[in-house]
């Protein structure tokens, strides 16, 4: 079903693509919020520029964007697939406890605060450009992974991983990444470690048209949490 | 006649007391005394409440935790008029003819302004920082800042700022001579700003030797009596501080008598072994505010202007027209000391009853500065009974870019405020020249705890920043709505720049 | 109910601005557009607009736009500005009524210079007297209150949403080659005009996003230097703040964003001994006016457009360009709707101004 979104609010919109049966294709979309919200299943495609907090609570569903995204996306999303063919805004993958989100080009600040893994679920986010400040901030679980891709500087922000305890991000570059915060630990990622992205970078390289194994054999950082906890001392008992 | 019952009771557990005689050696005024019974050799140790001061000495050190002090409870007939306390000072001065001598600060119930304030949050307008995982910055550069902005031929900015202090944290150590606290105390302070990132200041006393090597961490002071004061004392220091007053004795003058005046201070000082050194109750140079100005481009030609030259005042009633005299005089820094301000040795009415909290005299010095559009022109230290991280929040908030701090330091290096400072019979090391006490004060373990405490409160202001959703201490200077008085009047509100809680 | 000025309101928003840097003129229409599409951000009780080059037949003189709640403050108002400047010329604001907008004051306009005598009196140059006179106009004259004082600008705000407010000042009949907007979501209701946005003196509009942390701090020192802080908005004292720094004290554009959103000492410490004295100045020169808190503001002034984000980037911003024509907006959505094709489109990061002048390029 084809829904032209143009001249309907956010409320409008949603209604009626809850209300469509089978998959559901956008068009002139011009910046309707809280689209696919919640939902376990559907295939939603949008073309034009969806509003904040595109598939938030994500529960299952499918979303394609032809074109950039805005900010708040998949926040808090608890499983499914969002896949931007373009860039995206702050704030991506809040509170992310499941599902997967795919960006072709660069997301903004603050992507995947808090992200966190329970049992089976773990949470993905792919990122094909680079980041802004805040990648991965109070990260309690789950992957995301950087790829720089056309970009010669570092292709990740200040602050990154800053209150790390868990899951894991890697990040491709050929340049050296310093200034990391004291939670995070960095080591150049084996063969090993690169076995965990492999079927990630092959899912993303068929959505975008790239060579997910070319992808891989390039040099990455691995960030996890830093075991030694500079925080000991923090507290005095009063 | 001795009319005064000791105040206090040494109260020993029987049962816990091992009879080691720790308490013995401990006690600097001879309070314990232990006997044998030269038959039977069972030991006795006995107490002599009337020269007991509650420095607590004994009670920390004694292994089996057998001592208390508690208050010995002889109560005169009740009168809330004539307390007890005031008449025992009548018979004190009935006895001696003397005027009444006291140390550290005011202790009297007057209110405590810093709590009847109150601090905010941000909530849902603007979001609170968190300071463990983003950046929270403290640093904080003291002087007055350029009139104008100036360029070179290329345009570029040129630097034109005078000289300043850069502070990795909005406190320092307040004035306290070597004479009225021990060297190792001094060196204590100086290890705990070098390693810090603030300053010290060095008092009245002079700089001793062996502490210029932390010149660059070191406020020297230029005081009524001038003591020690030469050119490679000015040149040595970050800041020269030029005392005017203090909190704890506005008005008058100091007074070290010649017995505490040995080699090593009569060095500092440059004055003779054994004679008082007497610091007098104005600067003899200054009598009216362009006399102030003159003092302070003097020391600045001194030191070919590489210097900051601070103020010190005590708070009074017209601080806000000293503060901006001081301002128009060419000084740098205004340092102002509320009526807690702590001393060595006081006279206990004129510590008890003359000079205005820092408070009150922070908001209106602050404003007064500002209706004058001379704020800018020179940065505002405070002190006098900064206590927590807590006041100096509320301080900067009223107005203050940085605060001074006395007691507390001396209480993190061990002191316990019997006020007894002015004996010379420090139990702790601190104020006392005995070398005998002066060793007690380890100084590797007492610069750690200076660092510890203000490590401490530094954490702590930046959750209180944080919280209120600022992450530079600049932000927070002057930035009155973020605060709100409780149970405080029109006219305190008025003074103090800031609205109730719950408007 | 207390009004804006007697009680801080804070407030979160939407903003947008458009520039041709040809100098190319357009209809108030597509600014009108960009703003509608991010109606979701505001809640109806606040929206305006600055609009550029729209007063050509009257460029060299000062147009005053002045709200009154009555016609006594009009007459007040009148014979103060009679005695500061030639008027030469003055009509009521053309509106046409809009269902949504509601209890609209008078709104007139005024095209007028510094009498000369005066002027040379003062001692004063006459941008210093302008903003002078407006100031006192607005403390001291009861019930009148200019709302925009600059050449060849005007601001059109009201309490409405920003689509009701463009309909009701008939923005589409103006032709200007810069416009901002703003639409507004206060937590308390305003009810009054002049408390909406955008904040204006002279020349410089400001529209903004966020609530700053710091604004009694910024000010108690900003009033120091002669201003007002009449409204006790954020968007007014950033305005002073850029006036004064840019006009009182010569600072170019990116030099007030090193003052206003300096980067963190961590970095700076990491940077050139150049550019670490050059940072290490501003901050500690002008220590007070460093805008904390989230915000992101687009500034007008005469010829250009700075856009600015604080130095998290915790508000939104996002900046295309199609030709000679820049585009700003807090949704990329609103952007695209006017053009949906870009030569390229990004988000500047936090603290790092986007300068766009008239007859240049878009500096980075």
């Amino acid at each position: 079903m084809r829904i032209t979104a143009e001249n309907l609010d956010s409320i409008q919109l949603n209604r009626r693509i809850r209300n469509a049966s089978g998959a559901v294709l956008i068009d002139r979309c011009f910046g309707q919020r809280y689209i696919g919200s919640g939902f376990k299943d559907k295939k939603i495609t949008i073309y034009g520029t969806p509003g904040n907090a595109l598939g938030s609570y994500l529960d299952g569903a499918s979303i394609i964007v032809y074109g950039n995204g805005q900010d708040m996306i998949g926040d808090t999303m608890n499983g499914g697939e969002i896949i931007i063919h373009g860039n995206a805004g702050d704030g991506l993958g809040y509170a992310m406890r499941g599902g997967r989100i795919f960006v072709r080009g660069s997301a903004g600040c603050r992507a995947g605060i808090h992200m966190k893994q329970y049992q089976d679920q773990k949470p993905v986010i792919v990122i094909g450009g680079g980041t802004g400040s805040f990648l991965g901030e109070y990260m309690a679980g789950g992957m995301i992974v950087v790829l720089g891709i056309g970009i010669e500087a570092v292709p990740v922000g200040d602050f990154t991983g800053t209150g790390m305890h868990g899951g894991c991000i890697y990040i491709r570059t050929s340049r050296e990444l310093t200034n990391l915060p004291d939670q995070v630990r960095a080591e150049i990622a084996s063969w090993e470690d690169k076995q965990a992205i492999l079927p990630l970078l092959s899912r993303f390289g068929e959505y975008f048209g790239l060579d997910g194994r070319k992808l891989a054999e390039d040099r990455y950082y691995l960030l996890r949490p830093n075991t030694d906890r500079p925080y000991a001392q923090l507290y005095t008992k009063n | 006649m001795n009319f005064i019952y000791p105040e206090y009771e040494l109260v020993r557990n029987a049962e816990r007391c091992t009879k080691c005689g720790i308490c013995v050696k401990q006690c600097p005024n001879g309070v314990h005394t232990l006997t044998a019974d030269t038959a039977s050799g069972a030991k006795n140790l006995a107490a002599d409440d009337s020269k007991c001061v509650n420095c607590q000495r004994c009670v920390v050190y004694c292994p089996a935790r057998a001592l208390k002090i508690v208050k010995s409870g002889n109560t005169y007939r009740e009168n809330t008029y004539w307390i007890q306390k005031t008449v025992n000072e009548i018979y004190l001065q009935a006895e001696h003819g003397g005027v009444l001598l006291s140390s550290m600060g005011n202790p009297e119930p007057y209110p405590v302004y810093f709590d009847k304030i109150l601090v905010n949050a941000s909530q849902v307008t603007n979001p609170p920082i968190d300071p463990l995982r983003e950046p929270m910055e403290t640093k904080v550069f003291l002087g007055g800042k350029p009139k104008a902005v100036e360029r070179d031929a290329s345009g570029q900015i040129v630097n034109n700022t005078k000289p300043q202090i850069e502070l990795s944290m909005p406190m320092m150590f307040s004035a306290m001579s070597y004479g009225s606290i021990s060297l190792t105390a001094h060196e204590c302070l100086a290890r705990a700003a070098a390693e810090l990132g603030v300053m010290y200041n060095a008092g009245e006393g002079g700089l001793h030797e062996s502490l210029y090597k932390y010149g660059r961490n070191t406020i020297v002071q230029v005081a009524s009596g001038r003591f020690g004061v030469h050119p490679d004392y000015l040149n040595c220091g970050a800041a020269i501080e030029i005392k005017m007053g203090q909190g704890a004795k506005p008005g008058i003058g100091g007074h070290l008598p010649g017995s505490k005046i040995g080699a090593d201070i009569s060095r500092t000082r440059m004055i003779p072994e054994g004679s008082d050194a007497i610091s007098p109750a104005p600067h003899h140079d200054i009598y009216s505010i362009e006399d102030l100005r003159q003092l302070v481009f003097s020391l600045k030609e001194a030191t070919d202007y590489q210097k900051p030259v601070i103020v010190k005042i005590a708070a009074v009633h017209n601080v806000a027209a000293i503060a901006s005299g001081i301002a128009r005089s060419g000084a740098d820094i205004i340092a102002i000391d509320g009526f807690r301000g702590g001393t060595g040795a006081a006279p206990t009415r004129i510590r008890d009853h003359v000079g205005i909290p820092i408070e009150l005299a922070l908001a209106s010095v602050d404003q007064r500065l500002r209706e004058e559009g001379i704020r800018d022109d020179v940065s505002l230290v405070v002190g006098g009974g900064i206590r927590s991280s807590a006041d100096v929040v509320k301080a900067i908030a009223l107005g203050a870019d940085c605060v001074y701090i006395g007691t507390a330091a001396l209480l993190a290096l061990g002191c316990h405020l019997c006020r007894s400072c002015h004996t010379g019979r420090c139990a702790w090391g601190i104020a006392t020249q005995d070398p005998e006490l002066v060793k007690r004060l380890n100084p590797n373990t007492g610069y750690k705890r200076l660092v510890n405490l203000m490590h401490a409160w530094q954490h702590e202001i930046q959750e209180m920043m944080g919280g209120m959703g600022i992450n530079a201490i600049e932000s927070l200077r002057g930035n009155r709505l973020m605060l709100r008085g409780i149970g405080l009047n029109t006219k305190e509100l008025e003074i103090l720049g800031i609205k109730h809680a719950g408007e | 109910m207390l009004r804006e000025g007697q009680i801080r309101i804070p407030s979160g928003c939407a903003i947008a601005g458009i520039i041709d840097r040809s100098g190319r003129r357009f209809s108030g229409e597509a600014i009108t557009r960009s703003i509608a599409a991010m109606r979701d951000r505001s809640n109806g009780l606040g929206g305006g607009f600055a609009a550029y080059g729209i007063y050509p037949h009257y460029r060299d003189y000062y147009a005053l736009h002045i709200f009154y709640d009555h016609h006594g403050a009009k007459a007040n108002c009148e014979q103060f500005l009679k005695q500061h400047f030639e008027i030469v010329d003055q009509d009521r604001i053309p509106t046409k009524a809009v269902k949504a907008v509601n209890d609209p004051p008078l709104i007139w306009r005024y095209f007028v210079d510094p009498i000369p005598a005066r002027l040379a009196r003062s001692g004063l140059d006459p941008r210093e007297y302008v903003v002078r006179t407006v100031l006192t106009v607005n403390r001291q004259i009861d019930g009148a209150y200019v709302f925009s004082s600059g050449k060849n600008m005007g601001i059109f705000k009201g309490v409405g949403y920003p689509e009701d407010i463009a309909r009701f000042y008939r923005l589409e009949e103006y032709e200007g080659y810069c416009f901002t907007a703003h639409g507004r979501y206060p937590t308390n209701t305003p009810g009054w005009w002049g408390g909406a946005h955008p904040f204006g003196l002279l020349e410089y509009s400001v529209v903004h996003n966020g609530e700053i942390s710091s604004y009694d701090t910024n000010r108690r020192t900003i009033e120091m230097y002669g201003y007002w802080c009449t409204l006790q908005t954020d968007t007014e004292v950033i305005t002073y703040i850029i006036d004064h720094l840019h006009r009182g004290k010569g600072l170019m554009f990116e030099e007030i964003a090193a003052v206003v959103a300096p980067p963190f000492w961590q970095a700076i410490e990491q940077m050139s001994p150049e550019k670490r004295a050059f940072y290490k100045y501003l901050r500690n020169t002008f220590a007070s006016l460093l805008v904390n808190g989230p915000f992101s503001i687009i500034v007008g002034f005469a010829g250009g457009l700075l856009a600015l984000n604080d130095r998290l980037k915790l508000r939104s911003m996002v900046v295309g360009e199609k030709g000679d024509v820049t585009y700003f907006a807090s949704e990329e959505a609103a952007i695209r709707v006017i053009a949906p094709d870009l030569d390229r489109i990004w988000a500047p990061k936090g603290g790092e101004p986007v300068i766009v002048m008239q007859g240049g390029g878009t500096v980075q």
